[in-house]
């Protein structure tokens, strides 16, 4: 049945993470990078794989992983968007092993486990769950031709997984004929980048439905946990607010106290206990390989999107004007929570697929009537 | 463990469906399935439970629903069962709970709840229904409002100022109030829908004795507070299929009515059918905690977002229908049980609704309630305390 709780194991991990990422991803370093270069933090990917083994954990324990599952990672995704922390775990632990799940890549995934190698999809960041963009062309050898715009977590992989042709294809991210430019991105703790493939040498790791299908799962593990992400975002900009306007002190009284604001406050705290629920109905049907998988992605993205940005904006607001300066963490959280609502395709494409999934048809096209 | 327990409890179910024919008597059968502990598994041994974990309540109701034993009509002692049972539980006597716990749970004594008056409603505590000590009794005068079931109730639930010198929170004292009892004048109140599920009900002179008294004199806002608890777990808490709600009165007229369909209907549908699911996955997380014994403050939630479900999607089932949703089916004055949200017109369902946000705490005061009590944040300055 499903089970919509964290687990003891789920509770632990979440512990080990929280200590781990208060220590080594405070927001003053991860606001310090974005005027850097390297805006992803390898050092933390290292310790977050290394010491705590977060890559391996949806991966099978033959093929070097952890063996948990996807309810894990759910809790992982949650802490890391609890510190909005810069490292490619959406990227290449969730949707790129997830393409290799359903591939039987069983060296690729053990590689990826270990966290020493991380890879991307190549697809852009807003490609939703049933969209099959093929916008690459299969050369002999095979070597890809063709253009990439705007992929979350490629810029620090190692390997890309390429949707084109007829099949999805593995690619040497640092090989010859790929050109990575990363792009000036509206979330700056999870750049994107465009990429170009100029016959760059290819493997193909699937072909036909199957590939469809490895890049459909992938999306959709990406869809259905980065909900999780967003319950993180959420929680992170509720407690921020909370504790500020406890202590801020307006007309002589906190404004904490006042109740146009403790209403909003209360707002966002019921929009999250139900974004959590959502989100962990998500995690759990994806993690059982449940029939209702499709669907329980759609509800998350229709629905968690919209809370993370809710809470971010409320954050903003509720800080005044020290809630608008670069020097106060709340935007980090803003840039991720809108980003957000794009990645995977936008609410209202997930209710479309609801529409289809739910059976709430469309009214019918009346003959004659537009053109 | 919890293995064996369950296996016990099959094993009373049988034991108690050898000795009571369940195609016998209702009431025959329901006693004695309180006295094997089998009414509510968690209450304590002797009073209808065995002690054993809540989750459990449903290897109990499974096993009698297979053999097609009676069930204790709920719905038609829900104040009883939902909130008074619990508060007698925590707050009464030995001999309270054992006097009135069994025919509550059988439905052989229906309860009612007199808190709420004319000129105290979301500000409870202002309640000037007074109690005042003679000898060994207590003599009741007042008026209370928006009370169900108290044209049926054998006991009501009753809040009543006892120190009028006191702070306001701390001069109420909480007693049991036996509705037979001279001075006691219940009249229907009619609401905007046109019937009367509630009353207004009249203490006039009304002696209680002392043994009624639920907990000591002027604690009586703790133990309501112990009332109002439950009433939010009651009134949201329920477990529901997808679409089990009114979503699916609404999904059900748009998959079989296409001549309705148009693009900002379909627009609107879908994010009600989201926000439907979304509370429905948060109810069902709720009863998870509570069945693993780690409730949640998420019982706010759930109500709070209920009501306004109820209302959005209410009022777009009426403009769906157009022109239909011009008809309303009976204004005439019935006394319900309980509001039939599903087997009347969607007027009734539009109207109904906008009591979900009044009821059981309007969502004003439970905004307050998450903000101070689950957020911590700071009262507001107040001029009563």
């Amino acid at each position: 049945m499903t089970n919509l709780l964290y687990g003891a194991d789920e509770e632990a991990l979440r512990d080990s993470l929280r200590a781990l990422l208060a220590t080594h991803a405070p927001w003053r370093r991860t606001l310090a990078r974005l005027d850097g270069d390297e805006p992803y933090d390898p050092v933390l990917w290292a310790r977050l794989t290394g010491q705590l083994g977060v890559a391996g954990l949806p991966v099978p324990e033959e093929h070097g992983g952890a063996g948990a599952g996807f309810r894990e990672v759910a809790v992982v995704l949650e802490e890391l968007g609890r510190a909005v922390a810069p490292v490619p775990f959406l990227g290449s632990a969730v949707v790129a092993t997830r393409a290799l799940l359903a591939c039987g890549e069983v060296d690729l995934l053990g590689q990826l486990a270990t966290g020493r190698h991380t890879a991307a999809l190549a697809v852009p960041f807003a490609t939703a769950p049933d969209a099959r963009p093929y916008a690459v062309e299969v050369a002999p050898g095979p070597a890809l031709a063709g253009t990439v715009t705007g992929v979350a977590d490629a810029l620090p992989a190692d390997l890309l997984l390429v949707p084109a042709g007829d099949g999805l294809h593995a690619v040497d991210a640092r090989g010859p004929g790929v050109r990575m430019t990363p792009v000036v991105s509206l979330d700056p703790t999870r750049p994107l980048c465009d990429i170009v493939f100029s016959g760059a040498p290819a493997r193909r790791i699937a072909a036909g439905a199957a590939a469809s299908r490895a890049v459909g799962e992938a999306l959709t593990a990406g869809a259905a946990l980065l909900a999780s992400e967003q319950v993180g975002v959420a929680q992170w900009c509720l407690d921020t607010t909370v504790g500020h306007v406890r202590n801020r002190h307006q007309f002589g009284r906190p404004i904490g106290s006042f109740q146009a604001l403790k209403h909003r406050l209360a707002d966002v705290w019921v929009e999250l206990s139900q974004a959590r629920a959502v989100a962990r109905y998500a995690a759990d049907c994806l993690a059982a390989g449940d029939p209702d998988t499709a669907l329980a992605a759609a509800l998350a993205q229709a629905h968690c999107a919209a809370v993370a940005v809710s809470a971010a904006e409320t954050c903003v607001q509720l800080h005044g004007g020290l809630g608008f300066t670069w020097e106060h963490p709340a935007h980090l959280y803003l840039k991720r929570a809108k980003a957000g609502t794009i990645a995977f395709g936008a609410a209202d494409r997930h209710r479309a697929a609801l529409a289809r999934l739910a059976d709430l048809p469309a009214p019918a096209r009346v003959p004659g009537v537009g053109s | 463990m919890s293995d064996d327990t369950a296996d016990r409890l099959r094993g009373l179910v049988t034991e108690l469906l050898g000795r009571h024919d369940p195609a016998g008597g209702r009431t025959g059968f329901l006693r004695a399935r309180f006295d094997a502990g089998l009414a509510w598994v968690h209450y304590p041994v002797g009073l209808g439970g065995l002690g054993a974990p809540e989750r459990l309540q449903s290897v109990v109701e499974e096993a009698l629903a297979r053999a097609g034993a009676p069930d204790n009509r709920p719905r038609r002692n829900s104040i009883g069962l939902g909130m008074a049972a619990p508060t007698l539980l925590r707050h009464g006597t030995e001999a309270q709970r054992r006097r009135w716990l069994r025919p509550l749970w059988t439905g052989e004594e229906i309860w009612c709840q007199l808190f709420s008056e004319p000129d105290a409603g979301s500000d409870l505590a202002g309640l000037s229904t007074r109690a005042v000590r003679d000898g060994d009794d207590w003599v009741v005068d007042g008026q209370k409002v928006w009370t169900s079931m108290a044209h049926r109730a054998r006991w009501a639930l009753l809040l009543a100022r006892t120190d009028p010198d006191a702070p306001k929170h701390r001069g109420i004292t909480y007693f049991v109030c036996d509705m037979t009892a001279p001075g006691v004048q219940v009249r229907p109140l009619r609401q905007l829908t046109g019937e009367a599920e509630f009353n207004e009900v009249f203490l006039d002179g009304v002696r209680l004795p002392d043994a009624l008294r639920l907990g000591a004199a002027g604690d009586g806002w703790r133990v309501a507070r112990t009332t109002l608890m439950n009433e939010r777990v009651a009134i949201g808490g329920r477990p529901l299929p997808r679409e089990g709600g009114m979503i699916g009165l609404l999904t059900r007229t748009w998959r079989a009515r296409p001549e309705l369909r148009t693009a900002g209907l379909h627009e609107e549908v879908l994010r009600l059918w989201v926000r439907a699911e979304a509370a429905r996955l948060t109810a069902l997380r709720l009863r998870q905690q509570l069945a693993a014994g780690e409730p949640g403050p998420e019982g706010s939630a759930v109500k709070l977002s209920f009501a306004d479900l109820a209302q959005q999607i209410s009022a777009l089932e009426l403009e769906l229908l157009g022109g239909e949703g011009l008809r309303h089916d009976d204004w005439t004055m019935r006394r319900p049980q309980e509001p039939d949200l599903l087997g009347r017109t969607a007027t009734y369902r539009y109207l109904r609704a906008r009591g979900n946000s009044i009821e059981g705490g309007t969502s004003e005061i439970m905004r307050n309630i998450i903000a101070e009590r689950v957020l911590g944040l700071p009262a507001e300055p107040r001029a009563d305390r």
